[in-house]
């Protein structure tokens, strides 16, 4: 696939598939490959919420800061982490909600549900997530992936790993 | 059967000089004192008037676990009412944030009404009252008012009729927020950015005690801070660090720079840390920011507002500032071992955004639900209070730096890895549970 080409809805959906999986089996280095150097890994605080820093958001990392993140769960002294979490993405299928080859980005919606455990603690979480993915070499991308929490202004637990 | 209710002197004794008896976090009935002895004759920060700008706006949370309204009045005034009506107790607004339509709360059950400052205004069938006696009952009156002050915006309630006044209470604490408030070139703050709520499975005291605990940072977040600042350096990049570097790598200082940062103690529970610098004291400078604090206050008064860097500023129990960032912490228990932290940011009124982006920053990274620094204090919390089962020892140690001279009095400045703040707040304790209450009930 070179740039010039566009990716298929089915392309754009087993990306998303693979994406998630790759959490779950905490393969995290080869999820980070996923990532543009511009990337925004995204979940508002509250409905409709701008894209902006004058509002604060559950998460609003760049590619530096999710490194931090990827690499503090691999640090000895994570003490939060010493019991280690794990999670399990349930996605419905990938739909495709815009396509715009000039600016070659493509959005899909994955309404999804996410579970997190530690030990005998677990917490479900549901939402949908726009991946807004772009195809870098040949390969795609991901520029800026946005969850959506159903209760995003619930008072929540500790989210330990990624959505 | 009561081990504390009816025996203040054995409420007493968990609080030693420089120990403090694990029932403190981990008992239940001492909790349901708390809620009713201790954080009613005391004061508590319910909200900041800018969440009400207009007459009939409310807003609505707990204290102590009770019901509350805070309202703007008809005559601008901001009060504390109960959300609670005088009927059977329903609770007459339940959306956290909202408006009264014609200028009065009407309950959703019957349809009493009352006016903004809690009098009851109109009762459907009234004549079904006449000759009930109702009109000599205490539903007759309406909601009460809660005893409140609105201190530069920021509202207080004292949910007891016994207790300190509010100036006796703060003291000399209530510069922290002069300091944060004066931070704006017109004097004034916004609530902005969005609350974040995270649930602690702790006791409350747990996180109100780490606010001016100076020796955890360069331990507990060597993972996420640490990282930070180890990532940052190897990816060698030129120019000045982005604005989440900045904010995370001094939390790994040494214990040299957090002793030297200093506490300052006051009576009743309260303190601050950062009497002479902190962790906040070398962000990058905003000179447009700079420039209209001299303009409206001079130069010589805009640097002094501007040269404090306070930390945390703890106002015993509820609610804990960080001035210097305009970020507050509010705690609202719900039981013994659970507690919910809101986080909320201010806008400086006049300063440039880039003001408003710091602080929603630093509450994402540090106090949000999803933020690495976050989970390694609240593991923390957990950890205590799931540690505190243990039969070894039924008494933490508080003994760092502890001075017998403290028994005259425990106001004052020290060095900051002193464990006197949670002294003083443990005294208060001990002060606010006890008040009035008799030995072998009353």
């Amino acid at each position: 696939m070179s740039s010039a080409e566009q990716p298929s809805p089915q392309a754009l959906a087993e990306f998303v598939y693979h994406e998630a999986r790759l959490l779950d089996e905490k393969r995290f280095d080869e999820w980070y490959e996923l990532l543009t150097d511009d990337v925004r890994y995204w979940m508002p605080l509250s409905r409709g919420q701008p894209d902006s820093e004058l509002f604060t958001s559950l998460f609003y990392e760049d590619k530096l800061l999710l490194k931090v993140r990827l690499e503090r769960l691999r640090h000895p002294n994570a003490f939060s982490q010493q019991q280690p979490s794990f999670c399990q993405h349930v996605l419905q299928q990938p739909g495709l909600e815009s396509a715009d080859p000039a600016d070659n980005r493509y959005v899909t919606r994955t309404p999804f549900l996410y579970v997190e455990t530690q030990l005998d603690q677990q917490l479900v979480l549901a939402g949908v997530t726009y991946h807004h993915l772009t195809v870098l070499e040949g390969r795609l991308r991901i520029r800026l992936k946005k969850i959506e929490l159903v209760n995003c202004d619930a008072a929540l637990p500790s989210i330990q790993l990624l959505l | 059967m009561s081990r504390y209710r009816e025996h203040p002197q054995a409420i007493r004794e968990l609080v030693r000089p420089a120990e403090v008896h694990r029932d403190v976090y981990v008992d239940p009935e001492l909790f349901d004192l708390e809620m009713t002895q201790l954080w009613r004759n005391t004061w508590l920060y319910v909200g900041h008037d800018s969440q009400v700008p207009a007459p009939g706006d409310f807003y609505s949370t707990q204290l102590a676990r009770e019901p509350v309204i805070m309202i703007r009045g008809t005559d601008g005034v901001v009060r504390v009412l109960p959300n609670r009506c005088a009927h059977k107790g329903t609770r007459l607004v339940s959306a956290v944030h909202g408006k009264c339509q014609g200028g009065t709360l009407r309950c959703p059950y019957h349809g009493w009404t009352y006016r903004l400052d809690g009098r009851l205004r109109t009762v459907p069938l009234k004549s079904g009252y006449e000759g009930t006696g109702f009109a000599a009952a205490a539903a007759a009156q309406g909601l009460g008012e809660v005893t409140s002050v609105n201190y530069r915006g920021f509202v207080f309630a004292r949910l007891g009729s016994t207790g300190p006044g509010f100036e006796e209470y703060f003291g000399e604490s209530l510069t922290s927020i002069d300091n944060m408030v004066d931070r704006s070139p017109e004097g004034r703050l916004e609530v902005a950015g969005g609350v974040l709520r995270y649930m602690h499975d702790c006791n409350w005291k747990m996180f109100v005690e780490n606010l001016n605990d100076a020796m955890h940072p360069m331990v507990a977040h060597e993972s996420s801070a640490g990282t930070a600042k180890k990532t940052w350096e190897a990816a060698a990049a030129d120019g000045p660090p982005p604005m989440v570097i900045e904010q995370f790598v001094p939390f790994v200082n040494g214990y040299e720079f957090f002793e030297k940062m200093g506490v300052k103690v006051y009576a009743n529970g309260h303190s601050y840390t950062g009497v002479n610098f902190s962790i906040h004291s070398k962000y990058s400078h905003v000179g447009e920011y700079e420039h209209r604090m001299t303009e409206a206050y001079g130069a010589e008064r805009a640097q002094r507002i501007l040269g404090e860097a306070r930390h945390n500023t703890v106002y015993y129990p509820n609610l804990t500032i960080k001035g210097a960032i305009q970020a507050i912490r509010v705690a609202r228990p719900v039981a013994v071992d659970k507690t919910v932290i809101e986080s909320w940011t201010f806008r400086l009124v006049g300063a440039p955004d880039e003001l408003l982006a710091r602080t929603t920053t630093y509450s994402r990274l540090i106090n949000a639900p999803t933020s690495m620094v976050g989970h390694d204090d609240l593991h923390c919390y957990r950890s205590i209070q799931e540690g505190l089962a243990s039969g070894a020892n039924e008494w933490l140690s508080l003994h760092r730096n502890h001075a017998a001279a403290e028994a005259d009095g425990i106001a004052g400045t020290y060095g900051a890895t002193n464990e006197v703040p949670m002294r003083g707040q443990l005294r208060a304790w001990a002060d606010f549970m006890t008040l009035g209450l008799k030995e072998g009930g009353s």
